[in-house]
């Protein structure tokens, strides 16, 4: 064995990232087509996505393929832990634009649309939070904090947990415990799926409250939009890895694979703290 | 020995497809940072050319060319391709080349990743361009696409907000590449406070690269469900605001404009101690300066925004917050002027492309001050004024210290020399050509013209006349810069010793001139 850091390794020429962009260039051309009116659009999209997918899949196989030949040494190891640090902080900025905007319009824009001088234009409008803004007259209610919300926070911590009791398992090797943990972290992060999918159906049918439902609509949604698609993301995650243990992938000391999307899975359980603090309770 | 014989075996040769496929496939950072560089140069010719289209409808009064929302779209698409299509990948190019050949390190850590985040450029600038072609014609809504002009636009600027969706997921990942290539794969002796100012300033400008383009991703996803979805972000009847938009966008955009110059700065850094054949003055304050007004772009967004009415205090903030970045900045100016003191100075083209944007950027920076000050910003905002400001700092500024990095290190990296005579031909036009199109617009713009509009008063003939002139020069000239590097790359030129530079130190000169396809497979010991 030669001293590890005298021995880089570099991957091979790849046709996956030359996939990946047209698989971009798929999306792109084919959303923007079909939301302006362009029907065939969406199909141009969803080849695009199929060829994402299908990118993605390849190129983690041959990443986890690399990893169990042995091909990653130490310094590798802790590349890809900067990677992923940098990784979550950048996701950590996406929402901060999202929470940016909450704010912005919670202090700032509502209030000013209710003040004196607006009052000459809109005098119905009552800008207390939640609010529409005072074009939008459609009554509404908004989402309580107690009731699914709640119950979603106390999943998505539990599942914190399991990922980390899976964790622990694998460091001391039992492959049991390890697959039993994680499945216990999927089904969580299902159920909180399954959760905010009815919560959704709930606020558009009983509580009219939609996307389009101004100013609290928007910021509602979209973050806790955003939310699921990345607990959705986390739960492709999870199964991949999954399937990596169950295959007997993963050694006690080397298994970054893993211990990425455990990170990601905490990054995306600590949004959901943000969101239930700002979004559903105060 | 047997065992070095293996290595060898697996990553050491120059084991790649060739033809078309080479550069599609490859996971080299060299091939990489030159795929970089041809784009951005390609990328340049075309938001050139748009800038020409600029200045001939502006070259007399009255309409003469253009239909007047086909000028906007000129204006718009002419600031998204130099800013996110020229200049940004530039730097990235001379990153991919230069960081692992400054720290000694093989390549970059995610090769193949780094592959990708190349090759998403050409699918965002295929969007751009494309969006010409689309009913109703490219965003014409400025290249900060403020709403509610960007939310009522037709489809061109769908595609231009997918363009920065995926050209930002391209800055992302590049700079999560070099920060882990920087923070992983020194070589053994490699400090940070030893590390060349070049990868130094790469360092931080891939910090604020991370930390800001997903804000910009959030803006422009704001700004889609906005115009598709039904959301209330910019639109005031559902409780948004269009001016936050600015705001999101600003804070963006403020770090945005410093990720354009740092590495700027840094190439500035290595060029004028090798003329100057002396080492940099100030090396850590070098460094503390460049982290200074990484810190301070977070924290004066505002100031494109002091119009848009905001409480006096916020104002004041934003204005002392802005004019302190003036402080790092004077002090690696004052750094590079006192590291050239009683240095023995030649001034080959590198040298005077760093001498031009010390001079001709620290005038931008004056100018930014100017504008700083709010009462007077508020008189002069979206006029010439700031056209001339802004081109001041990204033209002389980024541009030329790219073209001083390319003179720098093209020896290097083709194993020619470049044609020193023409070098000095493209720095005097480009120099005297950029100062005759932009200088008059700080008079134009202090006498009120106002910036995105294709016809003016017959009072800024004369003036507009000139700019018109000089642009043509300055447009004309860069061809020269395009016959210097292929005459470079084809292998004309004599042939260059690994040092190439008398004055040169660091990591890269101590390679073969051109360097072989990997380098540094065994770190070098750094002393």
């Amino acid at each position: 064995m030669l001293n590890p850091s005298a021995r880089y390794f570099i991957p091979d020429p790849s046709t996956w990232p030359i996939t990946g962009s047209i698989a971009l260039l798929c999306m792109a051309s084919g959303a923007a087509s079909w939301f302006n009116g362009w029907s065939p659009g969406k199909f141009i999209l969803f080849l695009g996505v199929a060829i994402l997918a299908y990118m993605i899949v390849g190129w983690f196989h041959t990443v986890a393929h690399e990893s169990e030949s042995g091909q990653y040494n130490k310094q590798v190891d802790v590349s890809f832990r900067w990677g992923m640090s940098w990784f979550i902080f950048s996701e950590v900025m996406f929402f901060a634009a999202f929470f940016g905007a909450l704010f912005y319009m919670r202090v700032l824009s509502v209030p000013w649309l209710g003040d004196l001088e607006h009052k000459l234009l809109w005098p119905d409008f009552n800008a207390t939070w939640p609010a529409t803004g005072p074009g939008i007259k459609d009554p509404f209610t908004p989402m309580g904090a107690w009731g699914i919300p709640a119950f979603n926070t106390l999943l998505l911590l539990s599942s914190g947990v399991t990922v980390t009791l899976a964790h622990w398992a694998l460091i001391r090797n039992d492959r049991n415990k390890l697959i039993a943990w994680m499945f216990a972290t999927i089904g969580l992060g299902l159920l909180f799926l399954a959760c905010q999918i009815y919560e959704y159906g709930h606020a558009y049918s009983e509580l009219n409250l939609k996307l389009t439902t101004g100013a609290y609509g928007s910021t509602f949604f979209m973050l806790t939009g955003f939310h699921g698609f990345h607990v959705t993301i986390g739960c492709i995650m999870l199964t991949s890895i999954l399937f990596r243990c169950v295959a007997g992938h993963f050694k006690p000391d080397h298994h970054f694979g893993f211990e990425g999307v455990a990170w990601y899975w905490h990054f995306v359980d600590v949004v959901w703290l943000g969101l239930f603090i700002f979004v559903y309770w105060i | 020995m047997e065992a070095a014989h293996a290595h060898h075996g697996h990553g050491d040769h120059a084991h790649h497809p060739y033809g078309i496929m080479r550069w599609i496939t490859t996971t080299n950072h060299k091939d990489i940072g030159t795929l970089y560089l041809v784009f951005s140069l390609t990328m340049f010719f075309i938001g050139g050319l748009l800038a020409m289209g600029i200045r001939l409808e502006l070259l007399e009064p009255g309409m003469q060319f253009w239909r007047p929302e086909f000028f906007n779209q000129l204006t718009s698409m002419h600031g998204l391709i130099m800013v996110f299509g020229a200049i940004m990948p530039a730097f990235v190019g001379f990153a991919n080349w230069q960081v692992p050949m400054m720290i000694g390190a093989p390549d970059m850590a995610f090769a193949r990743m780094n592959n990708w985040s190349f090759w998403l450029l050409p699918v965002g600038a295929t969007l751009l361009v494309a969006s010409f072609f689309v009913p109703g014609g490219a965003t014409a809504a400025g290249w900060t696409i403020y709403a509610p002009l960007s939310t009522q636009m037709g489809p061109g600027m769908d595609l231009a907000i997918f363009a920065l969706h995926i050209m930002g997921a391209s800055s992302i990942m590049g700079s999560i590449n070099i920060i882990t290539t920087i923070l992983n794969m020194r070589a053994p002796g490699m400090t940070l406070m030893k590390m060349p100012l070049f990868v130094w300033t790469w360092l931080i400008t891939a910090y604020l690269l991370i930390a800001v383009m997903p804000v910009l991703a959030g803006a422009v996803t704001m700004l889609l469900t906005d115009r598709h979805f039904g959301t209330n972000f910019f639109n005031a009847a559902g409780g948004g605001d269009p001016v936050l938009f600015q705001h999101v966008f600003w804070f963006f955009g403020h770090p945005e404009v410093y990720i354009m110059i740092l590495p700027g700065f840094g190439i500035v850094s290595q060029v004028v101690p090798t003329f100057s054949r002396k080492p940099l003055f100030g090396y850590s304050s070098m460094v503390y300066a460049t982290a200074s007004i990484a810190i301070l772009s977070f924290i004066v967004w505002a100031h494109h925004m002091f119009t848009v009415g905001m409480p006096a205090v916020a104002q004041l903030f934003f204005m002392y917050a802005t004019m302190l970045i003036a402080v790092p900045t004077g002090v690696k100016v004052f750094n590079w002027i006192a590291t050239m003191w009683k240095g023995s100075l030649t001034f080959e083209t590198p040298m005077l492309f760093a001498c031009g944007f010390i001079f001709v950027f620290s005038m931008g920076g004056f100018t930014g001050l100017v504008l700083a000050i709010t009462p007077v910003d508020i008189q002069l905002q979206d006029t010439y004024y700031v056209v001339a400001h802004f081109h001041y700092v990204l033209v002389a500024g980024s541009l030329f210290a790219l073209f001083a990095g390319v003179y720098f290190w093209i020896p290097k990296w083709t194993g020619h020399m470049y044609d020193e005579l023409l070098g000095k031909w493209h720095f005097w036009l480009s120099m005297i050509f950029f100062n005759i199109t932009f200088f008059p617009m700080h008079f134009t713009g202090l006498a009120g013209l106002p910036r995105r509009v294709p016809d003016y008063n017959m009072q800024f003939a004369d003036f507009n006349f000139i700019s018109s002139i000089g642009s043509f020069g300055f447009g004309l000239s860069q061809l020269i810069l395009v016959y210097v590097v292929v005459k470079c790359i084809r292998g004309a030129g004599e042939k260059v010793s690994d040092k190439v530079w008398e004055g040169a130190h660091g990591l890269e000169w101590t390679l073969p001139s051109p360097p072989p396809y990997h380098t540094f497979e065994t770190p070098p010991v750094v002393k």
